[in-house]
């Protein structure tokens, strides 16, 4: 197991390589279909497809603590795509917020990992989430708080791509840009698929990078699972003056195990435990 | 009685609020003239933020600000604050019990010409639905100065109900508000009415009517809807066996389920709910209205003598 020590996370830029970051997402991804598999229950498809930014903005970009999850000079992560709390939950667990042992406790009957984000049962969830559209809306609103206070910590948000279809989410856009936030990152999470099908057959979303300019912002297009294109868009993120920053990370749903990849059925239904063995030892886990 | 108004006092009392405490800050969706934020805004630019007509966004942008250790206030109309924003202040306000006070002008029917697409006549019911919310209705402005500071200092998620027209006062400076607890106007022996909001000054202007003809009316003040003050509905129903509502919103959800919840669970008399029937508001200037729906010291009296035939 990749284990590093709590301080290594306080600063921005952590010296980390692209092998290390990969192989740190192999794991999240095993946990998430761990973890979907014991409940029978939650959302495997879009957790997997945003594991390796989540991986990257945790082990490389932000600067947090899992020892004291409200530390004032944290930089603060959003999951707006609630659904996609597994991915999440490994990260923290990973990253010492909590033992690996609790990813137990996912969706069970009290248990402090709920279906969705809750702040108050999970430290380092900086505010619940689930219902789609509300999550980039707090963000700003953390974002705006953080220049009041003259803070130099940043504020990042995962928003899904069918969830773009909510208006909230272009209310949030428009605030974001209204109001200069050069300390807001949101990353689009594009997978194009959806629980009832491909994002531009149930409802367009698209062109992205000509909407979200339009609401003036920065956009940056990527890979969503190429370690160096995703470090590099965070990196430019930070040196964008007076706007907003979206980067447009195309990825895919399920993504790491060959027959989940692209299916949309993998959105909100865990693997029957024959496809997660096959899925493990897709992933690499010696049984 | 003199007439006063709700939102000045609460525009007022940001100001000094805003004085006070560097962590307030306040967000409106373009009525902030109308709210009487911009009050406010004009003394403390820097910590006001025009939204834009966007409320869902308002809330979800209140609720980051609260969890960074602001105290925000957020205003716009009772019926887009609690109605088109309901969902992102179910999910991101008070699902996580942030501290943001909503404080919504023009709600009820005193909103007069806008009509029934602009009066909010069920807010006070959908706020109350929420875990964690607590809903409060002021009377006067008086009262409202003493709800603003209260709620910006106590943790947690408000909603204040605010209404468009000058009402009544009813209270002097000796007046002192108490989250959760109900204010004996008047004391009597036959019948209880509790009411809030414009309606308490018809209240009690019915129990000065009826005490000419020789019915003694205990008049009940309750700010607070939600937590409602259990144990003074129940000592007042106890004492005159039959109790009557009256509110301006809807029969449905408000301040008369609250309190029929409360007897019935603890205490049943005869009791009769005075509010806007079922039904969707109309145009018209907002003391017309008021009276056309009989919320007034007439269907106070109304409602006062069902009860007290179902009594006997």
């Amino acid at each position: 197991m990749i284990r590093f020590e709590p301080s290594f996370f306080l600063e921005r830029n952590r010296e980390i390589d692209d092998v290390t970051l990969r192989a740190i997402a192999r794991e999240v991804r095993k946990d998430i279909l761990k973890m979907t598999t014991a409940v029978n229950s939650g959302h495997p498809g879009g957790s997997m497809s945003a594991a390796d930014i989540l991986v990257t903005l945790y082990y490389y970009k932000m600067r947090h603590n899992p020892e004291n999850p409200k530390w004032e000079k944290r930089d603060r992560f959003v999951l707006s795509k609630g659904h996609s709390s597994p991915a999440l939950y490994s990260v923290l667990a990973r990253t010492g917020y909590f033992p690996l042992e609790k990813l137990k406790e996912f969706r069970v009957l009290e248990g402090d990992l709920q279906g969705h984000p809750s702040m108050l049962t999970t430290p380092g969830v900086e505010i619940s989430t689930g219902s789609l559209g509300h999550g980039i809306g707090a963000a700003v609103g953390m974002a705006l708080a953080l220049k009041l206070d003259r803070s130099d910590s940043r504020v990042y948000c995962m928003i899904g791509d069918g969830e773009a279809q909510e208006g909230s989410v272009w209310e949030a856009a428009m605030a974001a840009s209204h109001y200069n936030l050069d300390n807001l990152c949101v990353i689009l999470d594009n997978n194009n698929l959806q629980i009832d099908g491909p994002v531009d057959e149930v409802m367009s979303i698209y062109p992205t990078v000509e909407k979200w300019k339009a609401f003036g912002w920065h956009v940056i297009e990527i890979n969503g699972h190429d370690f160096k294109e995703i470090r590099n868009a965070l990196d430019e993120a930070d040196t964008v003056k007076y706007k907003p920053t979206m980067i447009i990370a195309k990825t895919v749903k399920g993504k790491g195990v060959s027959f989940m990849e692209n299916r949309a059925e993998w959105h909100g239904k865990a693997l029957p435990p024959d496809l997660l063995r096959e899925a493990l030892k897709e992933l690499g886990e010696v049984t | 009685m003199e007439k006063v108004s709700l939102r000045d006092a609460y525009g007022d009392t940001l100001v000094e609020l805003g004085r006070e405490d560097e962590r307030i800050v306040v967000l409106d969706a373009d009525l902030s003239g109308s709210t009487k934020t911009a009050k406010f805004a004009k003394v403390f630019p820097e910590r006001f933020f025009n939204m834009g007509i966007a409320e869902i966004n308002m809330m979800n942008v209140a609720a980051g600000l609260a969890v960074s250790g602001k105290i925000p206030f957020v205003s716009t109309f009772a019926i887009f604050g609690t109605g088109r924003a309901w969902e992102a202040v179910r999910q991101t306000i008070c699902y996580p019990n942030l501290n943001v006070k909503i404080v919504c002008s023009h709600g009820g029917i005193t909103v007069g010409e806008d009509g029934a697409s602009h009066q909010a006549l069920e807010d006070v019911a959908v706020m109350r639905s929420i875990p964690n919310m607590r809903v409060i209705v002021p009377a006067d402005d008086i009262e409202t100065k003493q709800v603003i500071r209260k709620v910006a200092y106590t943790e947690g998620p408000f909603y204040v109900r605010l209404s468009r027209e000058k009402f009544p006062r009813i209270f002097d400076e000796s007046y002192k508000f108490e989250i959760g607890k109900g204010h004996v106007l008047r004391e009597g022996e036959d019948v209880t009415v509790i009411s809030n909001g414009v309606m308490s000054s018809f209240a009690l202007l019915a129990a000065e009517i009826l005490e000419k003809e020789g019915i003694s009316v205990e008049v009940i003040h309750m700010p607070t809807v939600k937590p409602i003050d259990v144990e003074l509905v129940v000592k007042s129903a106890s004492k005159t066996g039959a109790v009557v509502t009256a509110e301006e919103h809807s029969v449905v959800g408000g301040l008369g389920s609250a309190v029929a919840e409360v007897l019935v669970e603890n205490y049943p008399v005869p009791m009769e709910r005075l509010g806007t029937p079922d039904v969707f508001g109309l145009s018209g200037k907002g003391w017309d209205l008021l009276h056309y729906f009989k919320l007034d010291e007439n269907g106070i009296i109304e409602k006062v003598k069902k009860v007290l035939a179902r009594k006997k």
